[in-house]
């Protein structure tokens, strides 16, 4: 019988610029089925994946920002985006998607899965993981 | 001389690196990721608004909408341009020097 473990994902790089991104997120995606505890954090340029109104029609790339909102439904409803991060970019809670995921035990109420937190906070959760991947 | 930037300031030294060493009068464009330097409020902004008063600053219009980053959120002074505008750039200067 395997014990279940804290896993977290971090994402610190932008979306499109570089493939980190979207191959963090199907990473993360594949690791949901392995009923694991996960958790992601967003830190650095890692935030622009959550900024909203992402729109490539002009650019020609794939635009995954879309698949964020899945994440909920694989029950990763923890996303920890780093204060600081956010304001060094000019940013607020309001720059970034709405996701929410639908908790079971309360009548399957929506709750939000985005969380700020300080740096001092994520260092914290950082210590609380057994598994962290970087990306 | 045209220079263009495509790294996030926030992650590389390429932009600081460019605008120190830009030519008053030459044109800077920001593509890829180089566009949230365009970004209002953030902590580069005071060294963009600085070099804007010599240079010109562009941005590429489809990397910034891919990105969500709306012209309404940009450093006032910077210019969004499209894939046309970047071959304009190209053609009217002598030189594009690309800071990878």
């Amino acid at each position: 019988m395997s014990q279940t473990r804290k896993f977290m994902y971090i994402n610190r790089h932008a979306p499109y610029g570089t493939v980190y991104a979207l191959e963090g997120l199907e990473v993360v995606l594949i690791g949901a089925a392995f009923e694991q505890d996960v958790c992601m954090a967003f830190i650095g340029d890692g935030v622009f994946q959550l900024k909203q109104g992402q729109d490539t029609t002009d650019s020609g790339m794939k635009n995954f920002s879309p698949a964020y909102r899945a994440l909920g439904d694989y029950e990763v409803n923890r996303l920890y985006v780093e204060r600081e991060s956010l304001e060094e970019r000019g940013l607020t809670e309001a720059d970034l998607m709405p996701l929410t995921w639908e908790d079971e035990e309360d009548d399957w109420a929506e709750k939000p899965s985005i969380q700020l937190v300080s740096r001092a906070q994520l260092s914290g959760l950082l210590e609380e993981q057994d598994v962290i991947f970087n990306f | 001389m045209l220079h263009t930037v495509n790294k996030s300031p926030f992650d590389s030294q390429s932009l600081k690196t460019c605008l120190g060493l830009a030519r008053s009068g030459s044109d800077i464009l920001l593509i890829e990721d180089g566009v949230y330097g365009a970004l209002v409020g953030t902590a580069h902004a005071a060294m963009l608004d600085q070099a804007l008063k010599e240079v010109s600053i562009y941005a590429l219009g489809p990397d910034l909408k891919a990105r969500g980053l709306p012209e309404d959120r940009l450093i006032r002074g910077i210019k969004v341009v499209g894939f046309d505008g970047f071959v304009e750039l190209a053609s009217a200067n002598d030189k594009v020097q690309s800071w990878l």
